[in-house]
């Protein structure tokens, strides 16, 4: 009986003469799921800092609601699927603060609870989860609510001008579209119905921009996001070059202004934080250049061909459509595999 | 101006690779003498390829030097008794590559007594290059950078495939390991002498040395060594997996070694510093390969050194030696951390293939792994991948049994460096999936060739 209990007990303990094995690698690298997302996050921190100054309490109620929205419906879903809840690698605080910042910042709070909640659930959840969506999440739910209740998406605009970067002057020559973005502005001005000149939008756009959406308040501190996430390597530098790249050289090819292009609408949100998604995007370096590419052709087409003012949402999702294409299409050459290899 | 840019080119010609923290704790401590161990128990196979025969047998006395196991085929490496002793016993035993595997156990009489066997097989630039391979074969050299492939096989190639460039790999790439580093600093001379034997022996046009950048004070004693015999010194990028054969071919001549083939179709043979100083010992002193230089390090080990250990001393000797472990039990690991081999037990023998023993703390282990395959598809294992596969394809695939997608994405290419693994941000365990992935394809094929065969042997019947 002794010898039994006493086996039992050295059972339970850990043989202390053994080591743990597993495969190497043996180290890893220190970045994790969450710590990129958390990443992400730090880097879009001063833009929606800056955007609740200018925007105030509407502001911050729009990016809760969202946030809000984003992971209860994550927990929700989850619990209900009996799946691990996964709330803790910031995913989904991610895709609730990315639609914030391209809702207009007077909606009703009800809209962004429903559509952080829409995005996680029709964006993400429904493909099985972080990894297997097609479409960026963030922009599925900004569609919805955007063919939903078009009416509130379009018109709840304006913002406190900040007095330092929108001077008196300008404000008087855009009072008759109170409410118009500076994108539905360039596209009267090109049909005649308005006279105004691009470049009295760059300092705004720039700095503080009140026509618009959340994250277009300022472009200054989207650069600034942009050069946090490339210092820290965690996004490829092709995607936001190519596609304002592209966007720009097609607006100078058409007649409109390139600069103006490439700071209007959520042109350099979407560049810096949307396209550049990693489940969404190519696996390669030059299957992502195309697929930049491909959104910044597709955006001025939309811009400039169709009665929609803005097409950075579309162009993304259709890219988004396409990336299995591309990814099929394009892959590396293997060391030692065609080329290059047979050659003594 | 011209080392500029071929340094210049160097860095554009490396693809992929990652910057693990280097740790190189003994880079500046000396090489010292390992423990004189009580008994050693050396495998039958420390190489690759076929096992050996014991030759000698329980109760005989045997000498330092002399040859214990040998075998008739060609791919094969035969061992040496390290210690004088009498041999206890022939045994199963444990093997770094965890197995158990027949091995020759001697206790050792503490006198060291040198066998008549062992004297200088004389010049070996009198003597025909057969010839020379026999001595390399009959001292049982194999690559000392840890593949342990049989040194006279390697020095062989078809006589169709001439040999133009001779490597001396001493990257060094795997963080913690100086063996290596401390070789080429302190024996820089027989470094060179070993590579003009084996340039002797391939006939090949021009010696390239190859060395890390993060090693600056061997690649100027190696340039020192090396001046007069026109040996060229190629300080390489620091980035790991730059000793990797095919990646080191590729970043310093250009050209890639093609898929399923070998080095020499190329026209190149790399051999280690560790496999060229033991040329030079054989036919200096005559010595066959008995000891070999070892890194001991890791926050679990109390003293962390360079020792030169003899073959078949028992890790748990070895580092009793360095003042035993501290901390909790973590990882025991034949290898550096990267590519190295994790062992359940310390009662494993140094053999010729190990460069180091690591030694990690409980506290510091990374031990967490999702239990299934879970990819955001950041698309890092792709960009990091120095054999430029997609390891998240073959990951998936492995995953769930696709055999013949693997075979489409080339998943035989893949050199397991762990440079996937170690970028992944979920921690997938890629070198497992590529293992599983390659053994899972090796199987199938045997099976389709097994059912094509007896369907064949039908139809004849029929």
């Amino acid at each position: 009986m002794a010898d039994n209990k006493k086996t039992a007990e050295e059972k339970r303990r850990p043989p202390e003469e053994l080591f743990h094995i597993g495969v190497s690698p043996h180290v890893r690298d220190r970045d994790t799921t969450s710590s990129i997302m958390g990443w992400v996050i730090a880097a879009l921190i001063p833009l929606t800092a800056y955007s609740i100054y200018i925007g105030g309490l509407s502001t911050l109620t729009v990016i809760i609601c969202s946030i809000a929205g984003a992971v209860g419906c994550e927990f929700v879903l989850q619990r209900f699927m009996h799946k691990p809840i996964t709330i803790h690698d910031l995913s989904a605080a991610l895709t609730g603060l990315l639609l914030a910042l391209t809702l207009p910042p007077r909606l009703p709070f009800w809209m962004p609870l429903i559509g952080g909640a829409v995005a996680i659930a029709l964006g993400k959840q429904v493909f099985g989860g972080l990894g297997h969506n097609i479409f960026n999440p963030a922009l599925v739910g900004r569609a919805f609510l955007f063919i939903s209740w078009s009416k509130y998406m379009t018109t709840s605009y304006l913002q406190k001008p900040v007095a330092w970067v929108v001077n008196t002057s300008t404000i008087k020559s855009i009072n008759a579209i109170t409410s118009a973005t500076p994108l539905f502005a360039m596209s009267e001005a090109r049909k005649g119905a308005l006279d105004i000149q691009a470049s009295k939008y760059y300092l705004p756009l720039l700095f503080g921009n009140p026509w618009g959406c959340i994250g277009e308040v300022s472009g200054a501190l989207i650069i600034l996001g942009l050069i946090i996430l490339l210092t820290k390597r965690l996004i490829d530098w092709r995607i936001p070059v190519c596609y304002v790249g592209t966007v720009m050289i097609l607006s100078l090819i058409i007649g409109a202004d390139p600069v103006f292009s490439a700071l209007a609408g959520g042109l350099l949100l979407g560049a810096c934080f949307m396209a550049t998604d990693y489940v969404t995007n190519p696996m390669t370096s030059w299957g992502k250049a195309i697929f930049a590419v491909g959104c910044g052709i597709v955006t001025v087409v939309i811009r400039f061909y169709s009665h929609l003012p803005e097409g950075v949402m579309f162009s993304i999702l259709f890219m988004n459509g396409i990336t299995p294409v591309i990814d099929r299409f394009i892959k590396p050459r293997p060391y030692g595999v065609g080329k290059g290899s047979a050659k003594a | 101006m011209a080392g500029f840019i071929s340094s210049a080119k160097r860095y554009f010609l490396t693809k992929g690779g990652v910057h693990p923290r280097q740790n190189k704790r003994t880079a500046s401590i000396m090489v010292f003498p390992g423990p004189n161990p009580e008994q050693v128990i050396i495998p039958l196979v420390q190489h690759t390829g076929a096992p050996c025969e014991p030759l000698v047998e329980v109760g005989d006395r045997v000498l330092v030097g002399q040859k214990i196991g040998d075998s008739d085929a060609y791919v094969s490496a035969p061992v040496h008794s390290s210690v004088s002793g009498e041999v206890a016993g022939i045994i199963s035993h444990p093997h770094p590559t965890g197995k158990d595997v027949l091995s020759i156990q001697i206790v050792s009489d503490g006198l060291n007594e040198l066998s008549p066997e062992v004297i200088p097989p004389g010049d070996p630039f009198q003597i025909s290059p057969e010839e020379v391979r026999k001595f390399i074969r009959d001292a049982g050299i194999v690559g000392l950078g840890g593949a342990a492939f049989p040194t006279h096989v390697k020095l062989a190639p078809p006589a169709e495939k001439p040999i133009r460039t001779l490597i001396i790999n001493g990257a060094e790439c795997e963080p913690y390991l100086t063996a290596d580093h401390r070789l080429m600093i302190e024996r820089g001379k027989d470094i060179v002498r070993g590579a003009l034997i084996i340039k002797h022996v391939v006939g090949a046009e021009e010696v390239i040395i190859a060395i890390e950048s993060n090693k600056r004070d061997a690649v100027q004693r190696m340039r020192e060594a090396g001046q007069k015999d026109g040996m060229h010194i190629a300080v390489l990028p620091t980035r790991y997996p730059m000793g990797a054969e095919k990646t080191l071919i590729r970043t310093l001549t250009g050209r890639e070694v093609p898929s399923g083939g070998l080095p020499s179709d190329v026209g190149v043979v790399v051999n280690n510093v560790g496999t060229a100083a033991a040329i030079a010992d054989l036919f200096e002193k005559g010595a066959p390969l008995i000891e070999r230089i070892v890194t001991v390090c890791g926050d679990g080990v109390a003293g962390n050194a360079n020792l030169r250990i003899k073959i078949g001393t028992m890790a748990r000797d070895v580092i009793e030696f360095c003042g035993g472990y501290v901390g909790g039990r973590g990882k025991l690991i034949f290898g550096g951390p990267m590519m190295g081999l994790a062992q359940y037990s310390d009662r494993v023998p140094v053999v010729k293939g190990t460069s180091g023993i690591l030694v990690l703390r409980r506290e510091n282990l990374f031990i967490k792994e999702p239990a299934h395959f879970t990819c955001i598809r950041c698309g890092r294992c792709v960009r990091y991948c120095p054999m430029n596969l997609m390891p998240y394809a073959l990951g998936m695939y492995a995953d769930s049994g696709i055999w013949d997608k693997l075979e489409q994405f080339n998943v035989n290419d893949c050199i397991e460096c762990g440079c996937c693994a170690y970028v992944c941000p979920t921690k997938n365990p890629l070198v497992q999936l590529m293992k599983v992935g390659k053994e899972g394809l090796a199987k199938r094929k045997k099976k389709l060739e097994e059912f094509e065969h007896s369907f064949s042997e039908e139809e004849s019947v029929g």
